[in-house]
This record gives structure tokens, sequence and C-alpha cells, in this order.
């Protein structure tokens, strides 16, 4: 114990003299990079434009006006329906993730304004049980469509997940289509919905609301796909081009409307929105008159 | 006797080996072999409610799996009266993992897409194991289209391990395909029964998937992962599929439990391949049970109902629920 203690002592005391706080390594081109440069570029590489995975704070005060965030159903929380151990319990699975994240669930829904704009917006939370989609988060997005819907303002859902969350089984697969169809009556009513996918965005989630979306936006670098790439390499039994499912490749292939960078996203959507979406009282009296 | 039997039907098919063999003596030998005869029967009925009537998950997902098993297009000849398919997506090429076209039940004329999966090696490469690439996808979709602008209803067969995953799927949009296909299905305007008869791979089956009725083959399975691939992803071992199908509760009793599943239809004993003409017709009868219901109906309704029926399903805490 005593050995132990002294340990972290003199790891801690090497933290000082080598200020790991101040100075990052960045995970893509290994430059050491100064720490507060990089949050100030809302956590991109200055030197090679990698995108560094974000926090759901972050990535709301990266879109939404300061102070107009009004949070959705945080309340809700996942049970355990099948019982499901596997080398872990799910029970101790989510308990260690609320526990980490500070929330209850893997996306975070609300409301707020994108350059006094009202939207309905959904952040993933990639930490969060690597956003998998089960029963909460199903219900979560179904009802950020719903109340966009009957606000009649544009929807902004940013992706980060692993797909439909095996702990739950089937009623996981049925998340897709409950939010589907919560989005198709949403694109009824005439509302604008931007998709925008972030790092990485496979699985259920993939094949479901963040394919659904009137334009759809990747940031660099992102894997996008609805087959994760080990299990693509395991069936053609061959190793998979360089950049295959990147952002740029679905671009390439027509999957997305473009890639923008992170600093520069929430002036694309609020640009966009503007040739989208005209209020809705406006639309009210086009409808009208 | 049926041409191939799983590992647990192993003492059933000894049994029945024992039982022919005996029947071939009695024709061509002296003596009364008909005391053993009825034995030999009644120990195998024993044995066979003993083994179907405790069919654990993994077992089920070896029967909906079976080589056997009815696909598709046999369900097709053996429950309409006429079949013209149709071919192609109109933007890349026709899938053969699944099939569409017009077809007629009992006088009912209804478009039919489903997947089909093949017997032969060479069948089985054809229809790439059931797995449809997005293409096959789109081309249910524009099936489906045609369905709503002449007012007929949709019927689906699913029936795929899942879509497939390969280079060309995901150039080619395999996300967005399926993608598509749930959210307009979720608002297609005509009456839309689904069938799943074999195997419910995940989204690759809900893009065929979403509808007013589900009915299930009674050893079909429906899961958002295959047992296999579930365990290789937790256990880091794919052998450990049997505890996978245990614990996912993937079969159609499950699933009518979770009310995703409306209607379990009932299969002849030892599975569909053991007797097709008899589990078609218990298909046949629930499929026209439920588009008689259907018929009765406006379209809003039935929308809107198809609406509730997904948006109710889940379970969570919190959130006055
Ligand atoms: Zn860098």
């Amino acid at each position: 114990m005593a050995l132990f203690k002294k340990k972290e002592k003199k790891k801690g005391n090497r933290k000082v003299t080598v200020p790991e706080n101040l100075w990052i390594k960045c995970d893509n081109c290994r430059e050491i990079i100064y720490r507060r440069e990089v949050e100030r570029n809302l956590k991109v590489c200055p030197k090679c434009n990698y995108h560094f995975r974000i926090t759901v704070d972050e990535r709301i005060s990266s879109l939404i006006d300061e102070g107009t965030f009004e949070e959705f159903d945080a309340d809700l929380e996942s049970v355990d329906i099948l019982g499901f151990v596997d080398t872990k319990k799910y029970t101790d699975r989510l308990a260690e993730a609320k526990r980490k994240s500070k929330r209850n669930e893997a996306v975070v829904t609300g409301r707020g304004k994108i350059n006094g704009m009202d939207v309905v917006i959904a952040v993933f939370d990639f930490a969060f049980l690597g956003g998998s989609m089960g029963c909460v988060v199903g219900e979560k997005v179904t009802r950020a469509i719903e109340e966009a819907t009957r606000r009649e303002v544009p929807l902004i859902i940013v992706s980060a997940s692993g797909g439909a969350r095996m702990q739950e089984g089937t009623l996981s697969l049925m998340q897709m289509a409950k939010t589907s169809a919560a989005m198709k009556r949403f694109h009824d009513a005439g509302l604008p919905y931007i998709s925008i996918l972030t790092d990485p965005t496979t699985g259920g989630v993939a094949a479901s609301f963040a394919m659904q979306g009137d334009v759809i936006i990747s940031e660099p670098g992102a894997l996008i796909g609805f087959a994760g790439p080990r299990v693509i390499e395991q069936t053609i039994m061959q190793k998979l081009p360089e950049g295959f499912q990147r952002a740029e490749f679905l671009l390439e292939k027509g999957m997305v409307d473009m890639i923008v960078p992170r600093t520069e996203m929430k002036e694309t959507v609020s640009k966009l929105l503007g040739y989208m979406y005209r209020g809705e009282k406006k639309r009210a009296s086009g409808k009208n008159g | 006797m049926v041409g191939q039997y799983l590992e647990f039907e192993r003492p059933i098919v000894e049994l029945e080996n024992r039982l022919e063999e005996l029947r071939r003596r009695s024709e061509v030998e002296e003596g009364d072999f008909s005391k053993e005869i009825e034995k030999l029967e009644k120990k195998i009925e024993t044995i066979k409610r003993e083994v179907y009537g405790n069919l654990n998950r993994w077992q089920i997902t070896q029967l909906a799996r079976h080589p056997d098993r009815p696909y598709t297009l046999d369900y097709v000849k053996m429950i309409f009266s006429d079949f013209i398919e149709i071919h192609g997506d109109r933007l890349f090429r026709d899938d053969p993992s699944i099939v569409a076209g017009f077809g007629e039940i009992e006088g009912r004329k209804v478009v039919l897409v489903g997947q089909q999966k093949g017997r032969t090696t060479k069948d089985k490469l054809y229809r790439n194991f059931g797995m449809p690439h997005p293409e096959g996808y789109r081309k249910a979709l524009r099936a489906m289209k045609l369905a709503e602008k002449f007012s007929l209803p949709v019927l689906t067969f699913v029936d795929t391990p899942g879509a497939y995953p390969g280079i060309g799927a995901e150039e080619r949009g395999q996300a967005e395909a399926i993608a598509r296909n749930i959210m307009e299905m979720a608002g297609l305007k005509t009456p839309i029964v689904v069938a799943i008869i074999g195997e419910g791979g995940s989204g690759g089956a809900l893009a065929l998937g979403v509808g007013d009725r589900i009915l299930m083959m009674e050893y079909a399975i429906y899961s958002v992962i295959s047992p296999e691939g579930c365990a290789s992803i937790l256990w880091k071992d794919a052998g450990k599929g049997e505890t996978a199908a245990e614990i996912m509760k993937i079969s159609a009793r499950d699933l009518e439990k979770f009310g995703i599943v409306d209607v379990v239809v009932e299969e002849p004993e030892g599975g569909a391949h053991r007797n097709p003409e008899a589990a078609a017709e218990n298909l046949k009868r629930e499929i026209l049970s439920a588009l008689d219901e259907l018929e009765g109906m406006k379209i809003e309704e039935i929308v809107n109902k198809r609406y509730e029926k997904y948006r109710k399903i889940g379970e969570f805490k919190g959130g006055g629920k």
C-alpha cells in the first residue's frame, strides 16, 4: 500500500515536470500541440485538422447559442429487460456509464437557438456504451422529433453510435422503426432535418435517422457505414482499402452532402436552415395565403 | 424421414430408422412384428413430444436456418394461385436475394416482397445466402410504392441472416437503403402484412419488416444481431451462440410477449420442413385473416394505428411512462 502511494506520488511529480496538462499529442499526426490552442479550436488539431472526439456539452456549446439550451427527458432511465449478463451485468455497465458521464443515457436531447433560430437538437455520447440505441435512446430521439414537429422547428441530430444496443435485444431493433416513423411525420410536415454524422456512426443508428436527413453533413474523417469494418473484413476475407467508410469516401460515393469542419459547423447549419426554413409563423401564413 | 437432421434430433432419427427397419423386416420375414412396431411408435411419439415440446432458443435458431426449411418462393408456390415477378431497382441492378411481384391469394391481389435463400450451392451463391444489397432494398421499396399507387396490400416474407456486409453494399449506401425503407414503410398508405418465416436478421430484416400485422412462424427467429455475432462481441467467442440466443430472447413466443409480434403461426411438429404444406396452410390462414381485418379499415386509420404500434414499443423508467 505504502509502495503504491509512493509510486503514485512520483507519477504525480512527474506530471508537474512534464506538463501533460499543457501539451497533448495528436492521435493522428503525433505532433505535440498546445492544449489550450486545441480547445479554443473546438478540439480540432491545428496542425492536421484531426477532429478529436468531444463531449456532449462541448458539442452543444459549439452549435447552440450560449444560455439557450433546455434539456428534454433527462430523467429517462434504461431498465434491464432481459436480465442481460455477459462478462458483466448490463445493470453494472449502465451504472458505470452513468457515473462516468454524469448523465442517464447515450443521447442528450433538448431545444435551443442557432444564431437566434429555434431548433430541437439531439446529441449522441459515444462514451456512453458506444452511443448504442436501446429503448431510452429510441424514446428520447422519438420525443425530440415529435417535439420539433409540434413546435414546427428544424431538427438537428448529431450522431455517434455503434448501432442498436444488444443488451436490450429485439426491442433495440424496434427503436429504428419507432424513430423512423416519427421522422416520416416530421418530413411530411415540411420541416428541415439536418443530420450531422460524427466518428463513428454505424449500424442501427446509421440505418435509421442518421441517414434520413434532408441534408447530411459529416465531420472530416468520420467512420460511417452500416456494417463495421471488422465484420466486412471477416465476411469478404480481405483487407479493406485505406479510407474505406470514411467521410471523404462517402462524399465521393454520394452518400453525404458535404464534409464540414467542426469550427465551421454552426455557421453552415445556420446558413442551410436559412434556405430551408422560414419560421413557424411565415410557414403558416404561406400555407394559408 | 427428412433428409437432413439436427444434432438434437438424433435420438428421434435413430428410433425412426429402427422403426423403418422393423417395418421392412415385417414385410419379408415370418412372425408377428406388430406389437414391437406399436411399442416403438409410442416411444417415438413420447420422445418427439419431449424434444420438440421443449426446444431451447438455440435449437429454434437451428430450425429457423434448417437447410430444408421452406423459403419465400416455396411458400409462394404453396399459398399463391398466381405470381408475376418484377425485377430491378432501376438504378443499379436486380438483386436476386429479394424477390418482388404481384400475386393472388384466394382471389385477393397483393404485392409480395421477400428475401430469398438458395437451396443448392449454385443457387445459394445466386441468392447471396439471402443477404440483400442496397439495390435489393430499393427494388423492394419500388414494389411497395407500386402497391401504394394501385391500392394493393403489401405482404412481406422476412428471411435473411442480415443485410450483406461488403464493399459494394457499403459503397452504394446499405445504411441509407435500409433507413429509407423503414421510414417509407412506416408511412406507406396501404396495408402491410409482415411474415417472419425464417431468420429475421437485424436491420436487414426490419427493412422489410415494418407493418400493420406482424406474423412470425413458431420456429423463426428475429434479433438485433445474430447469436454468433453477439457472442463474438461480448465473449470474443462466436461459439457461445447458444448462450447468446438464450439471453437475447429471440423466439416468436418471446417477441409476442414484448409486443413486437402480433401472431405466432404454428408449425408442424419438428418444424416447417417436416410438413411444408401444413406450415403453408397455417401461414395462409393467418395472412388471410390479417388481410381481412385490415380491409375493413380506412387507410388513414391504418397508418395512424401503425404509428401507435411502433410508438409504444420499448421499456424504461421515468418520464411519466
Ligand atoms: Zn494532428
